[in-house]
């Protein structure tokens, strides 16, 4: 066991605030633009990443020119990268200001996916180390250890810049502007402010901050391909924690949580991989609006747009969905194997996607973490079929059973946020869950995850599992269906409408959000455990962000106005990312474009424009 | 003028310091319309939101038909027969009206938790009878969004009779609608209050509309009761003339 | 109509009729080999194992494939995450029909395509997937693996280690099984070499998200004589250069896995942590006739020096086509008995598919990283022969219940 001498504390302390700094850097700008914009920005480590990128190439061209080079590259990635935000923002983010917030997110998503093949075709794909910081390339001597002067750099950093943009909302009109629109965005658009251009410098000044931390890792890490999902995930743990708007918060949280990591791993070297999302749980936990957080910037999470009203199937949709049952049912008559197991695979992802959207769009709580319950449900499933050796139905049982109960525990701590602070309180508790079937080896497996579920006969031929997956996940939309329907499912949504109203209207907000929240985790985890049964084995990825990042976008592909839409978004996302992933080398990008197309032409997702079109031509045919 | 439905005892509250309401007493009985006003930062909405139950008073007690329900959430003197609507309306917008006043009635009668049957499959006659008593009828089928304001507003009204309150809160029931809708809405409600033995209280800027329908009116100053009676007696009582003469004629701007 | 069979699902009800289609319209008679890889998510490995495999292909089909038949690859990108695999193994199995199974990147995704390949009887050739668990814990009659393994490296690594004076030594390992079982057999093995040696600490950070200063003064802190280091890639790099700046390795010998591979050395270009004693591929120096026609060849064709992965693709492939002309058949359970026992002779020298646990006797190589033009390259190497850093027959069908 390590023994804590004061120049280890002094030594940690610093290389905690070190990493602080980068945070701060990235974060701080995902905080303005979130303020200003309420864009939830996935794009913000691409951004990240690009200032990386762009700087080692800088640096290169300029290397002739000494220090001058290095900071001016530096600079130089830092401008480039805001102009690349004021296009991200011109370009897509402009057209869906109207649309809820979660549409500009999924755009943002469509960013990302671009900018990752983007950087892995312009630079190709292995890591690329800059040079060192002219001037900076030395150590201090603190006690008996050295510390570089690169990071006592850094360390000044943070505050400089935190004072700086300071400063610069203090001072200037385009701060006040700024700080006005976070607090109040209707008040913007009283004072006759040009809304386009303030966005757009936002846009610049987020990015650039971005890509300036990028470009400032540059002497200390390895620029590499996996740089923008890690980082991006921790930036917004770091503007949750201080407090949505709150600069100095964002601050205070980034050197909170780069202490807590320097010291925690001494102790719980193995730690690592939750640390800053149990420091996330703990503060929302405590204070439901980040350290420095006021309520009022909580909201800015909308789901759905107002008047998305649910009808109840017409005569001819039900006669479709009867007929779509009926021949995924009589494909062992006609279909290979693949097409059955792959058909098998988007029911099941359907299910899980309704399952979100019972949660999302009928409960307005938005989760990044929903897939939690989704691998909670498989792990059911496994652990009862090969460990307990339960009989099948047992096994199919016991997987929403266990979710479920893991959804009344998340739910519990969940519902009493709302907005963004949700979104990542779920978050945290899906990482949570995630860490522990990775490292909870004897039970779980860790990594290498449990093999041979596979199910028995007669469900273990593809037909077979075909039909009885065919059977439960009919039967589970058709619940989902109804349960939307019923008096619950009105109270739901009269408590996403308007919460103060349903609450002065017999309505218990909380309790309802809270039953909504267990009985989404149960349907998700019905789909885990068929999952698992599909795959034959179970891993910790189908607890990790990615998986809950493609339940999010299937929801509002389909459309979140609908329940008809997460089974469409489903069967479009599910079948466009295995057949382009079977065909397309440069895969992710055409992925990013075509949701960003779809973002574009559709922001009430495929759902929304299936139902225009359908409304239109009902009335020319009503006029006609 | 019989039964007390509301009773409110030296209530209380202070917002960082600053004294907000100190010490208000007013009674409301059944049947009867009682306007709160006073000018901006007189500490009517904090005084409504204490009774509503979305704040909870530092001092003070608060009864309905008797039982005291200080500090109650909203929720719970919903159970005890107590109604609002809220300054800035809303109804569930992604609902028709009828499918609106429907989850009130359910709600009445505890059916909320059922997660099988049709929510519209029940209490649609019970429904149209409310929205007739608001005269909205006819839009029964109509999503709410799509309403104008000053019909939401009816919506609003219709979801608190839904539970068929002894209390009914109004927080600047006309604010935002045309004046010849706000002196319509307002003599609706006085009407059916009148008519169903329902208390009454509400905040109004709109000084034709306290004036027309109000029994009684409260005028509120920093925080406490500066006059109380008859309109005829409030319209000349020189405190009440001095308050708002003072604020500038309106009684919107200022404090 | 194999590709219709695929996307006709996607086309939508109409296509439905194709899903069905007979596999005697399959027109070729190559031989398939349905390859998965996280080629989207571990590039800097895959890129040259591709090429390395691509070389193979070409060269095995130009001397007229095996019993005149063609080979043929059909790739799937799996981004990294089992399910995906899982899926791909499906389909190449089902809808491509392919004879044979291969790649595998990530262990976990080596483990998920071991066991849909047991579960649907077909041959799996797993080429770089490390885990232990692989051949033992979870091994089947299926599956076959090319690399030598993690205990296989870390004994390689612990013959060194136990030559040095070093008694004190700390650790540090990516979290997640790979790093932790190459902590766990270094130890082990490394206590029965050299009983008086201790651990004085071990270090776990997230895999590509090492936290590297806190981490640099954690070890530091534990005053080693000696570091293990099983980090790679990104996180390496990382390791290095603030590890040299703080001044961590002055005085401490380190032993490291894999970092003597080009794809981990490379990118550290001059700033290669000379004298840590590695596992590696000496591609410019190993000058065996195989080796230099292969790296020849490899040049002549994508005008690159290949890296690990190049000969790790290069060579499953020789694998593969070794066990079918051996079988003479496609016929899988022939396969798996020809596999069993197979000999053939690699780039790095003779190697045989062991029948006791399906394990290849394929080595590594074990130097120390000097600089030569501004590059890290392996010095002192040699070539230390798989089947010597396997434990005894009799532990084996222990770690190996399938038998």
């Amino acid at each position: 066991m390590t023994v804590l001498t004061p120049d280890i504390i002094l030594i940690q302390a610093l290389n905690g605030l070190a990493s602080a700094s980068s945070l701060f850097l990235v974060a701080s700008g995902l905080s303005i633009i979130f303020g200003v914009t309420r864009v939830v920005n996935f794009a913000h480590g691409s951004f990240y990443m690009l200032g990386a990128y762009l700087g080692w190439s800088l640096t290169r061209h300029l290397a002739s020119f000494g220090a001058f080079g290095f900071w001016g590259s530096v600079l130089g990635a830092a401008l480039i990268v805001g102009g690349i935000g004021i296009l991200v923002e011109m370009l897509v983010l402009r057209r869906l200001r109207r649309a809820p917030e979660l549409y500009p997110l999924l755009a943002t998503f469509g960013v990302v996916l671009i900018v990752q093949d983007a950087a892995l075709a312009i630079w190709g794909p292995e890591d690329l180390l800059g040079p060192r910081a002219p001037g900076l390339t030395g150590f201090v001597s603190i006690f008996a250890s050295r510390f570089p002067v690169y990071e006592l750099f850094l360390i000044a950093v943070g505050p400089l810049l935190l004072g700086g943009l300071w400063l610069l909302f203090r001072r200037t009109r385009f701060g006040l502007l700024v700080r006005a629109a976070t607090q109040d965005r209707e008040m913007v658009a009283a004072l006759g402010v040009d809304e386009r251009r303030l966005f757009s410098n936002v846009f610049f000044l987020g990015a650039a901050l971005a890509g300036l931390g990028g470009a400032l890792q540059l002497p200390r890490e390895a620029v590499n391909l996996n740089m923008d999902v890690s980082v991006v995930v921790e930036a917004f743990v770091v503007v949750v924690v201080g407090g949505l708007g709150s600069l100095v918060g964002a601050y205070v949280a980034a050197v909170l949580i780069g202490i807590i990591q320097a010291f925690g791993i001494l102790f719980l070297p193995k730690v690592t991989l939750v640390l800053v999302f149990l420091v996330m749980g703990i503060v929302l936990a405590v204070r439901p609006f980040g350290l420095f957080g006021r309520s009022a910037a909580s909201e800015g999470l909308r789901t759905v747009a107002q008047e998305s009203v649910l009808r109840p199937l017409s005569t001819s949709s039900r006669i479709l969905f009867a007929l779509c049952v009926l021949l995924i049912g009589a494909m062992p008559l006609f279909a290979g194997g693949y097409a059955m197991g792959i058909v098998a695979e988007l029911l099941i992802l359907a299910v899980f996607a309704a399952s979100l959207h019972f949660l999302m769009g009928l409960g307005g709580m938005a989760s990044f973490g929903h897939a939690a319950f989704f691998g909670i449900g498989a792990y059911g499933a496994a652990l009862a079929l090969t460990a307990l050796q339960w009989p099948i139905a047992a096994c199919l049982l016991a997987a929403p059973l266990g979710a479920g109960l893991a959804g009344i525990f998340a739910g519990w701590l969940c519902v009493r946020l709302s907005g963004v602070y949700l979104a990542m309180l779920s978050l945290a508790v899906a990482q949570i869950a995630w860490a522990t079937s990775f490292q909870w080896v004897e039970v779980t497996g860790g990594d290498n995850g449990i093999l041979g579920v596979w199910p028995p006969p007669p469900f273990a031929s593809r037909s077979g599992f075909l039909l009885l997956t065919l059977v439960l996940t009919a039967a589970a939309l058709a619940s989902l269906r109804i349960a939307a329907f019923s008096p619950f499912g009105y109270a739901l949504r009269a408590a996403r409408d308007a919460p103060r109203r349903a609450e002065a209207s017999g309505i218990h907000v909380r309790a309802t959000q809270w039953a909504a929240f267990a009985i989404a985790a149960a349907f998700a985890g019905v789909a885990g455990g068929l999952y698992a049964l599909a795959k034959g084995s179970v891993f910790p990825t189908y607890l990790a962000i990615s998986k809950s990042v493609d339940a999010l976008i299937m929801v509002l592909l389909g459309g979140i106005g609908s329940l008809t839409g997460p089974i469409i978004g489903a069967f479009a996302f599910g079948g466009l990312e295995a057949e382009l992933m079977a065909s397309a080398p440069f895969w992710r990008a055409i992925l990013g474009v075509v949701i960003l197309a779809l973002v574009i032409v559709a922001p009430s997702g495929i759902t929304g424009v299936l139902g225009r079109q359908i409304g239109k031509r009902q009335k020319s045919a009503a006029s006609a | 003028m019989s039964t007390k439905v509301l009773e409110v005892e030296g209530l209380r509250k202070r917002f960082h310091g600053v004294e907000a309401v100190r010490g208000v007493d007013l009674t409301v009985c059944a049947g009867e319309a009682v306007a709160l006003i006073g000018p901006n930062g007189a500490g009517k909405t904090t005084c409504f939101n204490m009774i509503g139950g979305q704040l909870r008073p530092d001092a003070g007690r608060v009864r309905i038909k008797g039982e005291d329900v200080t500090g109650m959430s909203p929720r719970l003197l919903w159970q005890r027969g107590v109604g609002r609507t809220f300054q800035i309306t809303a109804a569930f917008a992604s609902m028709t009206v009828r499918e609106n006043v429907q989850l009130a009635l359910h709600a009445k009668a505890k059916r909320l938790n059922h997660v099988f049957g049709r929510m519209t499959a029940n209490f649609g006659d019970e429904a149209d009878a409310v929205l007739d008593r608001v005269g909205m009828r006819a839009e029964a089928q109509r999503p709410c969004a799509f309403l104008a304001y000053g019909d939401l507003k009816r919506i609003e009204l219709a979801i608190a009779l839904a539970a068929a309150p002894k209390l009914l809160l109004m927080d600047e029931p006309t604010a935002g609608m045309a004046p010849g809708e706000r002196v319509q809405l307002m003599a609706l409600a006085a009407s059916l209050a009148k008519r169903e033995g329902i208390a009454v209280l509400f905040t109004e800027h709109d000084m034709d509309v306290v004036f027309a329908h109000a029994d009684r009116i409260i005028v509120l100053d920093r925080g406490s009761i500066l006059a109380e009676g008859q309109p005829d007696k409030i319209k000349a009582d020189p405190a009440v003339r001095a308050v708002y003469l003072g604020a500038g004629l309106a009684p919107t701007a200022s404090a | 109509m194999t590709t219709l069979d695929r996307r006709g699902f996607l086309a939508g009800a109409s296509m439905f009729a194709s899903l069905g289609a007979p596999a005697i319209l399959r027109a070729e008679d190559a031989i398939k080999i349905g390859e998965v890889n996280s080629y989207t998510a571990q590039p800097a490995f895959l890129k040259p194992y591709r090429q390395g495999w691509d070389l193979a292909l070409e060269k095995v089909n130009a001397a007229g494939g095996v019993d005149g038949r063609k080979l043929e690859t059909i790739f799937r990108d799996d981004g990294g995450k089992p399910e995906d695999a899982v899926r791909y193994a499906g389909d190449l199995i089902d809808a491509e029909k392919v004879d044979v199974l291969a790649g595998g990147f990530l262990s976990n995704i080596g483990l998920a395509l071991a066991d849909v390949a047991n579960q649907r009887k077909r041959l799996y050739v797993a080429s770089e997937p490390l885990t232990d668990a692989l051949v033992w814990a979870k091994g089947n009659r299926y599956t076959f693996r090319l690399r030598p393994s993690t205990y296989m490296q870390a004994a390689m690594l612990v013959e060194e280690a136990a030559k040095l004076p070093a008694r004190r030594w700390a650790l540090v390992a990516p979290n997640y099984e790979y790093g932790q079982s190459a902590n766990r057999w270094f130890k082990d093995l490394l206590k029965r070499a050299k009983p008086e040696v201790e651990f004085v600490a071990e270090q776990y950070p997230a895999l590509g998200k090492m936290d590297v200063g806190a981490t640099i003064q954690a070890l530091e802190a534990s005053k080693p004589e000696a570091i293990f280091n099983v980090t790679f890639g990104g996180d390496l790099t990382n390791f290095v250069r603030q590890g040299t700046t703080r001044g961590l390795f002055e005085g401490r010998s380190v032993v490291s896995m894999l970092t003597g591979e080009p794809e981990y050395v490379d990118p550290l270009g001059a700033e290669a942590p000379v004298g840590w004693i590695v596992t590696g591929y000496p591609y410019g120096d190993l000058d065996t006739p195989q080796h230099v026609a292969f790296r020849n060849a490899y040049k002549a064709k994508f005008a690159e020096m290949p890296k690990l992965g190049s000969v790790v693709g290069y060579e499953t492939v020789n694998s593969i086509a070794a066990a079918l002309a051996k079988a003479g058949s496609t016929d899988n359970e022939k396969l798996v008995s020809a596999l069993e026992g197979l000999k053939l002779v690699t780039v790095f020298g003779p190697v045989e598919f062991r029948a006791i646990d399906h394990q290849s006797t394929m080595g590594a190589f074990v130097g120390k990283i000097a600089l030569k033009d501004g590059l890290g390259v392996m010095s002192n190497w040699s070539y230390r022969d798989g089947a010597k850093y396997l434990p005894p027959d009799s532990e084996v069908r222990v770690l190996r219940p399938a038998g």
